[in-house]
């Protein structure tokens, strides 16, 4: 054994220096095994934006796309429909989109970017179930309103902007997703337009 | 404060389950030998890098897929899609070789300073069991990236063991699973690679680890740290606290306790052995083609057997003893025999002087005739098996096992130099 004197804080000074430039190695080997469990490549391409072609979908019809594995919807509703949202607002939980269900850019009383064009998530806000469209007949669900979603689960409704009617399960509006028109007729879904303009 | 708290919920946990007394038993207050040179660091690394093949090998499963039809598409996506996959798999490859490179020091070691002698014959064994583990486990894990060469690699392994008699085809049949190798037997060995022997290797550590610390660590000099009771003067006795266990028993000299000397020491060559070991992994994967071979970058082909079959570099010297017997038989009885021996080592010597310094010169040429011929072996197992190399190769074989011959005969009335009682300063 060495008769030095130990000098306490220097071996404080080394313990905790050794320790953080330890625990700087250890955070640096975690990065790896942590970021591994992102989506890869392959499932960020699988991810990747949807293109839909619009111009073909007759006023009142709605088609379904299949963007990151959940249903799209993408109505196109008449004049009359985007009129008649405005005539039911005090049935709604959140008539005015103020929940963050939706981009932005849809944060107006159509939840569109084009008022012509509905595109929302066909996945229920309660427990995930898709909602029915029922064009037309919607009245046996709630009085006066002709088109809106039904969720066959739960009997969740929803209007033709996918806002959510009172006294039902689900909590919130349906999800509007990033999306963006490139051309007319050409709807991008998981793209929003201020990210998509210069690539457009 | 703060230290109140931890010191209270300590002495909740230890009147529950012994973890201050296991802490100090075998780290903290752990008599080691103050003389540990260079050589003493490749246990610590060999645990070091078995922890870095287990989590690389657990996040390589969570994208692998175990099929014949999928497995080297995976590792392609691992290498391309997956984020840091590339890393994680060079991680686990480099591992792998690095696993070979530490434990065989760790065991030139031992050889150097009679570290397998009484009473550490079952240390050496579990050690011994470890390798053998861990060449099963480096195997069946080099079948799992389906190249050509994992395949061909495996093909010639396993008909190995169709030369057993009578019973040979059968095994083979059984080990496979198939006809051929297949999809079969990748499923297969990869549950034995990524549990069945981890969990061997892991259970053998502990217990190797456990043995160790019951007859106490070998040194250098091969001096006797432990003195009977009462034989050493109170002022000769080591300074340091050391756990009852070991105190009550012995009069320890000549040593430090493990904590903080020695991991600090092995924190400093955990430091090197990083570096070269991320070296290799960033600028040189493949080692060369040592580490991973050329061959493997194509898929497995049952119908095309790469121009040149090598195994990976650590199996090179027995892979050469099996190669240079002309027998087939003969050949594989001399590869499990050069296992063997080194199983019976404790008992091939039989001096009682244990460390290099203080035997005979005998001893020394021997030891080092048996390196040179085991670094022969594996270089030759890693080339094409010419006359010329067949025959370097013999003469090496018979240096492998003229070793423990002649170490059989000569330790028994060995000229050795005289023993000191302490470890000198």
């Amino acid at each position: 054994m060495s008769n030095v004197p130990v000098n306490n804080s220097r071996r404080r000074f080394l313990t905790a220096a050794t320790a953080v430039v330890g625990g700087a190695g250890v955070v640096g080997a975690a990065v790896p095994f942590i970021a591994s469990w992102n989506p890869s490549a392959r499932a960020k391409a699988a991810g990747a934006p949807v293109e839909v072609n619009v111009g073909k979908i007759q006023p009142g019809q709605l088609i379904r796309a299949e963007w990151r594995g959940k249903p799209v919807y993408v109505v196109r509703r008449t004049e009359k429909t985007v009129s008649d949202l405005a005539k039911h607002d005090d049935q709604l939980r959140d008539p005015n989109s103020e929940k963050a269900q939706q981009p932005e850019y849809a944060t107006n009383p159509y939840r569109s970017i084009k008022p012509e064009f509905l595109v929302a998530l066909g996945v229920c806000t309660h427990l995930g179930c898709a909602p029915t469209h029922h064009g037309g007949d919607f009245e046996e669900f709630v009085e006066g309103v002709p088109n809106g979603f039904y969720c066959p689960c739960h009997g969740s409704k929803f209007d033709m902007a996918g806002r959510v009617f009172q006294g039902v399960p689900a909590p919130l509006n349906l999800v509007v997703p990033e999306h963006s028109f490139t051309g007319n007729d050409t709807l991008l879904i998981g793209v929003s337009p201020d990210v998509n303009k210069g690539a457009a | 404060m703060l230290m109140k708290v931890f010191t209270d919920f300590m002495g909740w946990i230890d009147q529950r389950l012994p973890v201050t007394d296991a802490w100090n038993k075998h780290i903290a207050q752990y008599p080691a030998p103050k003389n540990f040179n260079f050589w003493y660091i490749f246990g610590s690394l060999a645990m070091l890098v078995l922890v870095n093949q287990i989590f690389t090998g657990i996040w390589l499963t969570m994208n692998y897929e175990p099929s014949g039809e999928g497995a080297f598409a995976s590792i392609e996506y691992i290498m391309r899609d997956v984020d840091f996959g590339w890393l994680l798999r060079y991680m686990h490859s480099t591992g792998a070789s690095a696993f070979f490179i530490v434990v065989y020091l760790h065991m030139v070691r031992g050889l150097m300073y009679g570290s397998y002698q009484k009473p550490r014959e079952l240390l050496w064994i579990f050690g011994m069991l470890i390798f053998l583990v861990l060449m099963a486990e480096a195997f069946m894990g080099y079948l799992l990236p389906w190249g050509n060469m994992s395949y061909w690699g495996a093909q010639v392994i396993i008909s190995i063991f169709g030369l057993v008699p009578i019973i040979g085809d059968d095994l083979t049949l059984w080990i496979r699973g198939d006809y051929v190798i297949s999809g079969a037997t990748l499923n297969r060995f990869f549950a034995l690679h990524v549990i069945a022997l981890p969990l061997v290797l892991v259970i053998l550590v502990f217990l190797h680890i456990l043995a160790l610390h019951e007859v106490g660590s070998n040194n250098p000099e091969g001096i006797d740290i432990k003195k009977p009771k009462g034989s050493m003067k109170p002022e000769e006795i080591s300074k340091f606290t050391f756990h009852k266990q070991y105190s009550d028993k012995y009069d320890i000299v000549d040593a430090v306790p493990f904590h903080p000397y020695y991991t600090v020491k092995d924190i400093m060559f955990v430091v090197g052995f990083l570096f070269l070991f991320c070296w290799v992994m960033f600028f040189a994967p493949e080692g060369g083609g040592y580490f991973m071979e050329a061959p493997n970058f194509t898929p497995a082909n049952g119908l095309k057997t790469p121009e040149h079959i090598a195994p990976v570099w650590y199996f090179g010297p027995f892979y050469t003893i099996l190669r240079v017997i002309p027998n087939a038989m003969l050949g594989a009885i001399g590869m499990f025999s050069a296992i063997i021996v080194l199983f019976l080592l404790p008992w091939f010597d039989r001096g009682t002087v244990k460390s290099v310094r203080y035997r005979s010169k005998w001893h020394l040429i021997n030891l080092i005739q048996f390196s040179i011929c085991f670094v022969v072996l594996g270089a030759l197992g890693t080339m094409p098996a010419t006359p010329t190399a067949n025959l370097i190769g013999a003469i090496a074989s018979f240096g492998y096992f003229g070793f423990f011959v002649a170490l059989w005969f000569y330790s028994k009335n060995e000229n050795t130099k005289p023993m000191p009682e302490r470890i000198a300063d």
